[in-house]
């Protein structure tokens, strides 16, 4: 019988083969190099082409651009989450005229572009100045600003319809026959049973549909309402800078980044419950 | 062979005038129009508004497959092993998902506009030079296209299980034909309703190429509208043109989607 006497020494793991230089590797970093090529770029022509006269006289009315745009968003998101409601449940009623009539506003407002809708309204409606000043309200269709509004309520107010009937149809059937087992009355059960699961599944739309606003709403510029993108057209004209588009593309894309952070963060918040 | 080529051309122009739905002899202008302000030819809006509505949907057709293409090989991009790939990849989405559509198009337009310009200047040419407007909505709305295209391609690449990969492999398949084979055809019955709703986007976003001065359906109704002073009736045919549109890609979209799922009917 024999003993060892001697262990091996530990020895160290062999060593990693080398990684094959392979063209994915290559694509990669002439991909990742453009982007950084593009930045450096970006940043040398802002600090090279920096003029302090043209940032006072611009930047506060970039700022204030800004300013009108997320007013703009806010305001049509909020009406239009109101006007959403009786929309969406008339398209979900069992009355043949009431869904089909919310069904026709729903095609319309998605089916056409923004930019048609908001030149339908505000030139269009134009053409019945009479009968408007004859039932007062031609006030609010003279300016560009309320067209505006009214037009970006109207097509979000159809877009979150939708959301909200496809969320609140996505609720099992059996909670609903739950609630009506435990002798719960319908408006209650809807707002402690349906709305709240409904509103997870619509929270990442809801999102979306924001983020789709604000970038949606840069076409307001063409009806000369003054938001971000209106002031970056009106420094443009004066100045031939192509900076000022960069600016405002900075801009909007710190504001989309933004809000999609809020979102995923407010998501994660919202469901740790269902998280196993 | 020239000659040849031009009675081709024309034979095709012929055969398209007779089909024309707008103006031709069985068009909706030709029949509705006459008297009113959508009559075809010089006493009317009919003809100029059937070209618009041409340019658009031809803008349409064109972005796609550059959309396409472009975005399937950024999805690739967003799943490769390689880190660097991945986040070349994921920048360029999140920028081309971040800024709006029309910044996007001024961008292109103006910013295409100034670098030929400044290439020919170094070239010795100092003239006017001006970007088409359908080539610059054709790249900036194909970009944001992909963007958007690449989101719904890599969740439907996602749904694929690894083990069609392995079937590729076990069939001896180099990658290139393990893809083609295998994985398209999936892909395209699995990724067709998001690329459905994508197309639908892209329709709408055409209308934004019109204010740089592509003559698509919003320019030209604009135009007839300033110049008869009836705004909300030639507003309202473009309207009613993008549903048509619309329609008819609802349309084509299902068919497609009832034959991309023909396989899976029996089960």
């Amino acid at each position: 019988m024999s003993v060892v006497a001697t262990m091996i020494p530990p020895q160290a793991p062999p060593p990693v083969p080398p990684k094959p230089y392979t063209l994915t590797r290559f694509v990669g970093s002439v991909a990742l190099g453009i982007w950084l090529a593009l930045a450096v770029g970006i940043f040398l022509t802002v600090v090279g082409g920096w003029d302090p006269d043209k940032f006072a006289k611009y930047g506060p009315r970039f700022l204030n651009g800004l300013g009108v745009t997320l007013m703009l968003v806010g305001l049509s998101i909020v009406m239009g989450a109101i006007l959403s409601l009786p929309i969406a449940f008339a398209r979900m009623s069992k009355n043949r005229f009431l869904s089909w009539f919310a069904y026709a506003y729903v095609y319309f407002f998605r089916g056409t572009p923004l930019l048609a809708q908001l030149f339908l309204i505000y030139y269009g409606l134009g053409s019945f100045r009479p009968q408007l000043e004859a039932i007062g309200v031609w006030w609010f269709f003279r300016d560009a600003w309320n067209c505006a509004i009214f037009a970006f309520t109207l097509n979000t107010a159809a877009y979150q319809a939708e959301i909200l009937r496809g969320a609140i149809e996505s609720v099992p059937r059996g909670q609903r026959e739950g609630a009506a087992a435990l002798g719960l009355p319908g408006r209650v059960a809807f707002w402690k049973i349906i709305l709240p699961q409904a509103m997870i599944v619509a929270l990442r739309p809801y999102g979306n549909e924001i983020i789709l606003m604000i970038k949606g709403s840069a076409i307001v510029a063409i009806v000369t309402v003054f938001d971000l993108m209106g002031e970056t057209r009106y420094a443009f004209s004066r100045t031939f800078d192509f900076q000022m588009y960069i600016w405002a593309a900075l801009l909007y894309l710190v504001m989309v980044e933004i809000l999609r952070n809020i979102w995923s963060l407010l998501e994660a918040r919202l469901t740790r419950h269902l998280k196993r | 062979m020239s000659g040849l080529f031009a009675g081709f051309y024309s034979i095709l122009s012929w055969i398209g005038s007779i089909v024309d739905p707008f103006c031709g002899p069985v068009g909706v202008f030709t029949w509705f129009g006459p008297g009113t302000l959508l009559a075809c030819g010089d006493t009317g809006w009919g003809d100029d508004i059937a070209h618009g509505f041409i340019i658009t949907a031809s803008l349409a057709i064109a972005t796609l497959p550059v959309g396409l293409l472009i975005g399937f090989f950024i999805a690739l991009g967003k799943q490769s092993e390689e880190r660097t790939v991945r986040l070349a990849s994921n920048i360029y989405t999140t920028i081309f998902r971040g800024l709006p559509e029309l910044l996007t198009l001024f961008i292109v337009y103006y910013g295409l506009q100034i670098l030929v310009q400044q290439l020919l200047a170094s070239l010795g040419y100092e003239g006017p030079v001006e970007i088409n407007a359908f080539f610059a909505g054709m790249i900036a709305l194909g970009v944001v296209f992909s963007a958007y295209c690449s989101e719904v391609l890599l969740s439907a690449f996602k749904a694929i299980p690894h083990g069609q990969y392995e079937a590729g492999d076990a069939l001896g398949f180099h990658r290139g034909r393990t893809m083609r084979l295998i994985i398209l055809p999936q892909l395209v019955r699995i990724a067709l309703p998001g690329l459905g709703n994508l197309w639908m986007a892209l329709l709408k976003d055409t209308a934004l190429v019109s204010v740089v001065g592509l003559t698509d359906i919003l320019r030209q109704t604009g135009i007839a509208a300033r110049v008869t002073k009836q705004a909300f009736e030639f507003y309202g045919v473009a309207c009613v043109l993008f549903l048509i549109l619309a329609m008819i890609s609802s349309i084509v979209f299902s068919h497609l989607e009832r034959r991309t799922k023909r396989a899976e009917m029996g089960r």
